[in-house]
């Protein structure tokens, strides 16, 4: 049946146009000053066929795929060019006739569901207000075809999921109920934005076949919106590469995977190129023995969690989000004392709880967060983020502090013009650079890294992870270094914790853990990450199908 | 128990032991205060026997906690004492006093939040939709110049205007209790409109920020792809999640109708509780100043409970956890 669907790729591609975006410029402000964000892009779409909108961040990409529907956020502006939808020049509707259009024919898919969604009603209130709204259906059938689109895509207790609140129901799911909202109408055409980068791996899989099968089986155009290549290759059957509002290079999906033209279209694998071979370590920094942690002594989230991390290496800790990663992390650095266990530094037991640990302890572990920022207070200037804890636990002062903030931005490979910026004034890498600089001033022995690439686009995320190797090669730290993206463990790590529910499934050398037979829970983690192959999600799911999902 | 009805409690809880603290201080700040309430009523001429028997017959020779234990015990039981006033032979409770005054108080207060209020939300909704427009910033600047003047100030132009010059409305609003209720509602017109044009700034631009607050949030964004109209964005999408931040400033100003209304009260000569307290106080009539403080504390627990219970009613998160 999938591969009926991929013979089909030809008649879509050359089927009747839908839309057609000719020459389109779009404009945002900042600081009251007007920037050109789109320039000059054309964009066409056939009836069911599925374009792939992929770039970084600031490339533009949601910015198009809102003007598909004639929509363009508070301080953006579109400035030139034509949006034909069907026939129809969405610039010169009336703000009346797109809103006509909007939720009926052009449905939106948005990254956070959770944040989408409104928290003041009911899931199928929300579900049924366009079909309803817009005269489409009335309540009554438009209730039972929102339980009929839960089936479809495979919500559990679709007949009653839907008088549960957003807050009731898990990620996932009210991604998959999104879908359902924006199928209600039956449109004809579904732009989403990013609508799996919030959720798990695991949780990845289930949303993206849901969503492929849902678009085949109502023949809906689809604008798919994401900066993960691996990801669009499931979805697309044509691929625009974006880059500072332009077009970089467009073609077929399985033509773009096997020969990407452009050199920009090739940084977008960088991570994925990176690998660091493993070195193993006997001197152990830190060990967490056989640690339990509550919170509010009644949900367990950390069970007999045994982890040891050697002198001058990395050990990566994997699992979703919920496995206890975080709450790891929290235990060591004292923010929440263990039920039961110890926590040793350099052979001895560490104060459980961080009031009782001295200067000196707390000189020697650091942190480095995933949001650099909410991480670093935005009307403290560079020179005082980084001179703080030279201060603090070094006791430097006046020029030497400078001196050493200097040093450290050097060490970090940011310019020191940047000493007096704040941080609204710096770019996502660049932040965290700076918070990376803020834990090495401490000049500690362990860091602990939470996700401190998972907000960042693939080739800042790659100049960080070089960043953090070149570090621990010149001051032999040790990296604790939490994640769930499989392709950063393989670049970085020398050991790998999987963690599942609070415990610890497997751990081991980064190539033991990577290579099979993998424990259950491995496997199902592994064999979630998308590949660069378009056949992969089919394959993946043939394969699932045939051996029974692992019981997650 | 549901969380809602535990909370509930605990608030409830909670403004019990504030009303409790709260009658220890007015009471102890009147034990406080110097001079000796029997001289100061007997006035010059006063013998000490007269000042012993009278404190006597007022029960002023009885140690404070014992006293404090009579008031609280008496209150408990619907009893607010007797007011300094009576003589013998003829007793006029404090509650005599009182309740005509708090009656006519409430009923202000209620005509003017009936009138106030959904014109504040109203406005508010009005100048969040056609935010920045010529009418948003006209009711902006219409309800802050009627805020910034003084409360004696609106009253006398609108005596000036409304029932000096045009006679539309009686200038003096001496109600009285067999009063029929319209003549009552027009004699009453004039201070409900004053103190509706001071409550009204604060509340409507409240609702207003309220709304704006939300607008950038994804689910409005979200609303709008839908294809939901820009009126029922506002009504359906953001108002829903902006009653908390409404419901408190509501509840404030509805405590000031009954415990701050006492400028308009006197301006129009309206019988309400703020001119008792004031004349009690002139009259050093201890109890009555007493009921009268503990009434206002209580009119500002309540509604301060009654504003935190919706902001847990409308916020599905408590009112229908996971």
């Amino acid at each position: 049946m999938k591969s009926d669907a991929r013979k089909s790729d030809a008649k879509r591609t050359k089927g009747e146009t839908l839309l057609e975006i000719r020459d389109l410029k779009i404009s945002g402000q900042s600081d009251d000053v007007w920037h050109e964000i789109v320039k000059g892009v054309d964009l066409t779409l056939k009836r069911g066929e599925v374009l792939g909108l992929i770039g970084e961040s600031g490339a533009g990409k949601s910015t198009i795929g809102l003007a598909a529907m004639g929509f363009a956020r508070p301080g953006c502006k579109i400035t030139g060019g034509s949006i034909i939808f069907d026939g129809k020049d969405l610039r010169k509707a009336s703000e009346e006739e797109r809103r006509a259009l909007r939720g009926s024919r052009i449905a939106y898919v948005a990254q956070s569901a959770a944040a989408s969604f409104n928290p003041a009603h009911r899931i199928i209130d929300q579900t049924v207000e366009t079909a309803v709204g817009h005269d489409v259906l009335d309540r009554g059938k438009a209730e039972a075809d929102a339980k009929d689109l839960y089936t479809r895509l495979k919500l559990p207790n679709p007949a009653t999921i839907g008088s549960r609140y957003p807050h009731q129901v898990s990620g996932g799911q009210l991604q998959r109920a999104m879908t359902a909202m924006a199928m209600s109408c039956r449109p004809d055409l579904i732009i989403f934005d990013e609508p799996t980068t919030a959720l798990d791996v695991t949780t990845q899989v289930d949303v993206l076949a849901a969503m492929r099968d849902i678009v085949e089986q109502f023949n809906t155009a689809a604008i798919y919106i994401t900066h993960d290549l691996a990801v669009v290759a499931q979805m697309a059957h044509r691929i625009m590469v974006l880059r500072h509002g332009k077009l970089i290079e467009e073609a077929p999906t399985r033509e773009m995977l096997k020969s990407p033209k452009e050199a920009y279209t090739k940084t977008l694998w960088a991570v994925r190129s990176l690998a660091m071979p493993e070195r193993t370590g006997k001197d152990v920094v830190l060990r967490v023995h056989d640690v339990d942690a509550t919170y509010g002594g009644i949900v367990k989230v950390l069970e007999n969690v045994t982890v040891q991390v050697p002198r001058g290496r990395t050990v990566a800790v994997v699992g979703e989000s919920g496995s206890g990663k975080s709450t790891l992390a929290r235990v060591i650095t004292g923010l929440l004392p263990p039920r039961k266990g110890e926590v040793y530094f350099n052979g001895k037991p560490l104060p459980r709880a961080l009031k009782d640990r001295d200067k000196d302890t707390l000189r020697r572990i650091q942190m480095i967060y995933q949001s650099a920022d909410t991480a670093l207070n935005p009307r403290q200037r560079v020179r005082d983020v980084i001179g703080r804890p030279l201060e603090f636990y070094l006791g430097l002062k006046g020029q030497e502090r400078d001196r050493k903030v200097v040093e450290l931005l050097e060490q970090i490979e940011l310019s020191e013009d940047l000493i007096d910026r704040l941080p609204g004034e710096l770019s996502g890498g660049q932040k965290q650079r700076i918070c990376i600089a803020r834990a090495l001033a401490a000049d500690p022995e362990l860091i602990i890294c939470d996700e401190v690439t998972s907000a960042l686009d693939q080739i800042v995320q790659e100049g960080i992870l070089k960043l953090l190797l070149k570090l621990q090669k010149e001051t032999n730290v040790s990296y604790l270094f939490i994640t769930h993206d499989i392709a950063t463990v393989r670049a970085i790590a020398d050991e790998i914790v999987v963690m599942y529910q609070g415990r610890v499934v497997q751990q081991g050398l980064k190539t033991e853990v990577l290579s099979p037979p993998h424990p259950p829970y491995t496997e199902l983690l592994l064999s979630s990450v998308p590949e660069m192959d378009p056949d992969w999600l089919t394959r993946l799911l043939e394969k699932r199908q045939a051996k029974g999902k692992v019981s997650a | 128990m549901h969380p809602l009805l535990r909370t509930v409690l605990q608030r409830l809880g909670l403004g019990l032991i504030t009303l409790f603290v709260v009658s220890l201080i007015i009471f102890s700040a009147i034990e406080f205060l110097p001079g000796d309430f029997a001289k100061a009523i007997l006035g010059q001429a006063a013998t000490p026997e007269t000042v012993e028997a009278f404190q006597k017959e007022i029960g002023l020779d009885k140690p404070p906690v014992e006293r404090y234990l009579n008031w609280i015990g008496g209150i408990l039981q619907g009893d607010f004492g007797s007011s300094f006033s009576s003589r013998v032979g003829f007793r006029r409770t404090v509650l005599d006093i009182i309740a005509p005054r708090l009656w006519n108080t409430l009923f202000l207060a209620g005509i003017t939040a009936l009138v106030a209020v959904p014109l504040a939300l109203g406005l508010g909704l009005m100048a969040a939709l056609y935010r920045n427009s010529f009418f948003d910033r006209a009711i902006n600047a219409a309800t802050l110049t009627t805020i910034s003047f003084p409360e004696f100030f609106v009253a006398y132009i609108l005596m000036l205007f409304l029932a000096v010059q045009l006679r539309w409305f009686p200038s003096l609003s001496n109600v009285s209790a067999d009063m029929p209720f319209f003549e009552r509602l027009e004699r009453s017109a004039l201070p409900v409109l004053t103190l509706t044009l001071v409550i009204v700034a604060h509340m409507m631009r409240m609702t207003r920020a309220a709304i704006i607050g939300l607008l950038a949030s994804p689910y409005i964004e979200m609303a709008r792809l839908k294809g939901v109209s820009p009126g029922q964005v506002i009504l359906r999408h953001a108002l829903p999640n902006a009653w908390a931040p409404i419901a408190n400033v509501v509840a404030f100003n509805l405590a000031y109708l009954v415990v701050g209304a006492v400028v308009v009260e006197v301006v129009f000569v309206y019988p309400g509780i703020g001119q008792a307290m004031v004349d009690a106080v002139r009259s050093r009539d201890i109890p009555v100043v007493q009921a009268c403080a503990l009434i206002f504390a209580v009119t500002y627990i309540l509604l301060n409970l009654l504003a935190d219970i919706i902001s847990i009613a409308t916020n599905p998160r408590l009112l229908h956890p996971r």
